[in-house]
């Protein structure tokens, strides 16, 4: 073998395009005819779409608040939105004292807020959590303070809905972390009883709980003994979306390999430290998108509470569009804007199920 | 002579009602003392060296570590475990723990030793395993031999009197396989009782006491290993090292 003298390759350009937009649309909607073929149905369903949707709910539309103009426009109607705004937010809630709903409810935000902040998972979170719980529920019942009493079944609209799911949330997450460790747990009771709880609230809707937390749950209390239906309604949906959880939770317990829980054995960890320094901060790190799956759902399933009259932000929409035989015709109007309500809450709680889940798992980054 | 640190009297093990994995096991290790264990697989290697620190239970006879014989009372189970470091075959780090959390987890919540002090302990365990500038990462940014070696770094913080090794370099690359056995080789100089399973002969050779080889759950053959490579008893242990040296 002779020695090769070592020449430098001059750089060429790349013989396709890769950049720009007609690259991309190249490479990305037209890249053979399957792929052109989709691009061309989604296109012309778009455009005969697209245009209708456009001249309804904005070239033809009425912003102004008159319903006798909105009748005749052949577009939608926002000006309900701006006429029944605080009802639909703020629901049976009396009308001169929602700036005490609404100061709530920001206290009741910032406390939800600092809580999804990982740095503030400490000890006294708990103890911020109930001076405000008190503050929060003296603002909102009064009877204290010189404010006028509101009892809870006028509570309603976005406070409530947001009052349920945080709470609810809050609850069922424990209750949730408990019930799994059950099911998987040495003691044939525990085990059973775990599993028996779990298949009996996944086996009812939510529906049929929160009708028998309501109506029948006081027929079986002694006479002139009750719980207020808010603290009943809590419960249901609490307990309800626990059992789900929890099964998500044990799917992660599950996934936790048998060489941990011997290597925490050896090191002479008790199972309650073995639990909570080893199987649960890596079995919850890898539920974190199941677990915002209920977060979310449960956030939804909350406007369910309208059978057991308590009415939340769907409730509170439907009560203030049928009061209102003027406006009765654009609910249509009225459930877009609370859909886009929802849907602002829902999809922050998946930004940040994204968020925390890359943080806790920082450990698997190379 | 001091006494046996570790006595298996007529042990017995099964899986199940059929798979009879331990039969009459009879052994006694002295303090200080460095087994290998070796034989094919599926012949109860591992599981006689988890008995010794309870991650399997025996049915039949007794097994006393260190004055304590292991039954069903926790308080026993808690106390030889104290005593008794192990190494795996797949390191078993815990993967969300630094590598310095992973070895002052049980000194700060089981010895309940403050943390300044566990981290100047858990350092120096490393600097003996030759990794402490790897303290802040994560198991799964080192390498294979580095991952074990924290592992062992991990077991002796608990400062034991009984290591168990089970395969600690089977998982690993060829390449990795002697930084590993070279902090093994090293321990074994200081004192400590060893018993490991492993078929990596040279580390036998260097290290061991007695080599003892099983095969179907029953030690077959026991010896110091210059007369167990050179001159092995039976037919059985003859043709299991002329497999594992043959090639």
């Amino acid at each position: 073998m002779s020695a090769q003298t070592f020449q430098t390759i001059a750089p060429r350009p790349a013989p396709i395009k890769t950049e720009g937009v007609l690259a991309w649309a190249k490479s990305n909607l037209f890249n053979d005819w399957k792929t052109a073929l989709g691009t061309a149905v989604v296109g012309a369903v778009l455009l005969a779409l697209l245009p209708p949707l456009y001249r309804w709910a904005i070239a033809n539309a009425v912003w102004i608040v008159d319903s006798d103009v909105c009748h005749a426009a052949s577009g939608a109607c926002w000006g309900v939105v701006r006429e029944k705004f605080r009802f639909i937010i703020f629901g049976r809630y009396p009308f001169e004292e929602h700036w005490r709903a609404l100061l709530s409810t920001t206290l009741l935000l910032a406390l939800i807020v600092t809580s999804c902040i990982r740095a503030c998972w400490k000890p006294w979170l708990a103890a911020v959590w109930v001076a405000g719980l008190a503050v929060y529920f003296c603002l909102m019942r009064g009877g204290v303070l010189g404010l006028s009493q509101v009892d809870t079944d006028l509570w309603s609209g976005l406070p409530l809905t947001i009052l349920l799911a945080s709470l609810s949330m809050t609850m069922a997450f424990p209750i949730a972390l408990c019930i799994a460790l059950g099911r998987r747990s040495g003691m044939p009771a525990i085990r059973s009883l775990c599993t028996v709880y779990v298949e009996l609230i996944r086996g009812v809707p939510l529906i049929s709980v929160l009708f028998m937390a309501s109506f029948m749950f006081p027929l079986l209390m002694p006479q002139g003994f009750s719980i207020d239906v808010l603290v009943r309604v809590l419960a249901g949906i609490t307990l309800f979306a626990a059992a789900y959880m929890a099964e998500v939770i044990r799917g992660g317990l599950q996934a936790i390999p048998k060489g941990q829980i011997e290597a925490a054995a050896t090191l002479g960890l008790s199972y309650w430290q073995t639990q909570r320094k080893i199987v649960l901060p890596q079995a919850l790190a890898m539920v974190v998108p199941g677990v915002m799956n209920n977060f979310i759902s449960t956030f939804k399933d909350t406007s369910l509470v309208a059978i057991v009259s308590l009415y939340e932000l769907t409730g509170a929409m439907g009560m203030a569009m049928n009061s209102d035989a003027n406006w009765r015709p654009f609910r249509i109007e009225g459930y877009l804007f609370i859909a886009m309500i929802y849907f602002v809450f829902c999809f922050s709680m998946s930004r940040y199920s994204l968020w925390i889940e890359k943080q806790v798992n920082k450990s698997k980054l190379r | 002579m001091s006494e046996p640190i570790i006595t298996f009297n007529k042990v017995n093990k099964w899986y199940g009602n059929s798979f009879h994995v331990l039969r009459d096991i009879d052994l006694s290790v002295k303090q200080g003392e460095r087994i290998v264990i070796c034989g094919p697989s599926g012949s109860g290697k591992s599981t006689l060296i988890r008995c010794i620190n309870r991650l399997e239970e025996h049915q039949q006879g007794h097994l006393t570590v260190d004055g304590v014989e292991l039954t069903d009372d926790v308080k026993a189970i808690d106390d030889v475990r104290k005593k008794v470091g192990m190494v795996f075959q797949q390191f078993n780090l815990f993967p969300h723990l630094t590598v310095l959390e992973n070895l002052t987890l049980s000194p700060m919540w089981v010895g309940k030793m403050p943390k300044k002090e566990a981290d100047e302990k858990a350092m120096e365990q490393l600097k003996r395993v030759r990794i402490a500038e790897q303290a802040h990462k994560y198991p799964l940014q080192l390498s294979g031999g580095q991952q074990q070696r924290v592992a062992i770094a991990r077991a002796l913080c608990l400062k034991p009197k009984i290591m168990l090794f089970d395969e600690p370099t089977s998982a690993l690359d060829p390449e990795m396989i002697k930084e590993v056995l070279d902090v093994m080789i090293e321990m074994a100089s200081q004192g400590i009782t060893m018993i490991c399973v492993t078929h990596e002969m040279g580390f036998a050779k260097a290290v061991a006491d007695r080599v003892i080889f099983m095969d179907q759950g029953q030690i077959v053959e026991q010896n110091n290993p210059h007369d167990f490579f050179n001159n092995p008893q039976s037919e059985r242990s003859r043709d299991f090292l002329s497999k594992i040296l043959g090639h």
